[in-house]
């Protein structure tokens, strides 16, 4: 039984408009839209409706792994449960005592900010998301993570693991955003080498384990085994997280730049969950309150 | 076209499937490979029953891809209604083609869609250079026959 009319039965006044017609008012409408959504940028409210609309489809095709790890959660063992309980608890002892460390630290590195007269420091909010398995296109480096302006995620906020930076928010929806990974090949991070200080790019190449530092010269102080730290320039990513480890430094002496790689801190290919970060810009006041003068934002911290 | 008694259920359902498809994890050298669903099951709709869909479903579809997949709104949108225009300007002859010249033809209408979507990208500002981005339209019309049979079969439900 077949309900669609066939040419005969169908009228031929109301049929609407021609298939040309259709399709050129469509295209223009496309054309439209891309316009004003990259050279624009107005269209982030018709981004937030589409990805309610498109939110149930990534719940779907994310409910099988989710089931997988509910399952597999609530039938643990006993013994496997205290094991993991046994490791857990070393590791968080072996932390406090770093913590120990690490607050002392802070304080005689907020002392001698005070001296120097630097105006602020960073506070840091974190929030964990879950990435969503849904892929997107094998050419990019993008993810879904499961939480979204309703939670305060925004455009730019910076995005960690628990190794290392794991990359930025590119488009933040209700429940879900999009995140670029650090190696992508459009995606750029300002670091600093942790021994000297020396400051550069780290370029995503497309490639999870690979990232190049293009911007450096032959007689660069950088070798292998340099830890690479966010530098905090730009304003994106906290400073002092670990981005990468340098793999490989080809000094030849006939070229201007440096070939530089280094491998990812973060373990991109294998994180579930990831850390969203707030930094709050707070002024120093209770530790630096001799100079009211000197307290003024005309030191900007690099 | 609304007062038709169409049953629309079917197509539908197909694009919902399609679309959900399109965002299904894969291992890496599998998604590569993905044909184009959601085009695959539009264009097949726009060959079949022109009427019922055409290009505003086609439209429609590609602001789904749009928004899923994170790009530019409107880039799926404008491969896809192209694609589907020239699908329905040809479905009288396509529909009565043998289904490996059926094939044929989808293989060039998705070669179209590609090709629209890889000069978006380059205009964007995020050209995408590897050869491997043109595997999914000969994989999409290697699989015609498979699609064209399962939707022949919904197809036979409306």
């Amino acid at each position: 039984m077949v309900a669609f009319r066939t040419a005969e039965t169908r009228p031929i006044l109301g049929r609407g408009p021609s298939p040309g017609l259709r399709f050129f008012f469509f295209a223009l409408l496309a054309l439209g839209l891309m316009w004003l959504d990259q050279r624009q940028g107005y269209l982030d409210g018709v981004r937030h409706a589409l990805s309610m609309v498109t939110y149930p489809f990534q719940l779907l095709v994310n409910s099988p792994g989710a089931a997988w790890d509910w399952l597999e959660e609530s039938f643990t063992t006993r013994e496997r449960l205290s094991r993991e309980n046994e490791q857990l608890k070393a590791r968080l002892s072996e932390a406090d005592l770093k913590l120990m460390r690490f607050a002392d630290l802070e304080q005689e590195n907020l002392r001698l900010r005070g001296m120097r007269a630097a105006t602020a420091r960073i506070g840091e909010r974190v929030m964990v998301a879950e990435i969503l398995e849904v892929d997107l296109n094998p050419y990019r480096h993008r993810v879904i993570i499961n939480k979204g302006t309703r939670d305060g995620v925004f455009k730019g906020q910076a995005v960690l693991d628990a190794t290392g930076v794991f990359g930025q928010i590119t488009n933040a929806g209700v429940f879900t955003s999009e995140a670029i990974l650090i190696t992508d090949a459009e995606h750029a991070i300002p670091v600093q080498v942790n021994r000297n200080g020396l400051r550069s790019l780290a370029v995503g190449t497309g490639d999870l384990s690979r990232m190049s530092l293009p911007f450096l010269p032959t007689n660069a102080d950088i070798k292998v085994g340099d830890l690479l730290v966010s530098s905090g320039l730009g304003g994106v990513f906290p400073a002092g997280y670990p981005v990468a480890t340098v793999t490989k430094a080809d000094k030849m002496a006939a070229q201007t730049l440096a070939n530089i790689v280094a491998q990812p801190a973060a373990t991109l290919d294998r994180d579930r969950e990831v850390l969203l970060i707030w930094l709050t810009q707070r002024p120093v006041t209770e530790v630096a309150p001799e100079s009211p003068a000197a307290a003024s934002p005309a030191v900007k911290q690099p | 076209m609304s007062g038709d008694q169409l049953n629309r259920l079917p197509m539908v359902l197909s694009v919902v499937v399609g679309l959900t498809l399109s965002i299904l994890p894969l291992p890496r050298w599998l998604d590569i490979a993905r044909p184009d669903f959601v085009v695959i099951v539009v264009l097949y709709w726009s060959i079949m029953v022109p009427r019922a869909g055409g290009i505003m479903l086609a439209f429609a579809c590609g602001l789904a891809l749009d928004a899923s997949k994170g790009v530019v709104l409107g880039q799926h949108a404008l491969a896809l209604s192209l694609a589907t225009y020239v699908a329905i300007k040809l479905h009288l002859r396509i529909r009565i083609f043998p289904v490996w010249h059926q094939a044929l033809t989808v293989f060039w209408l998705l070669v179209l869609y590609q090709f629209v979507l890889f000069w978006i990208d380059g205009a964007t500002g995020h050209p995408i250079t590897n050869y491997a981005r043109w595997l999914p339209a000969f994989i999409g019309a290697a699989l015609w026959p498979v699609f064209a049979g399962l939707l022949g079969n919904a197809y036979q439900r409306t």
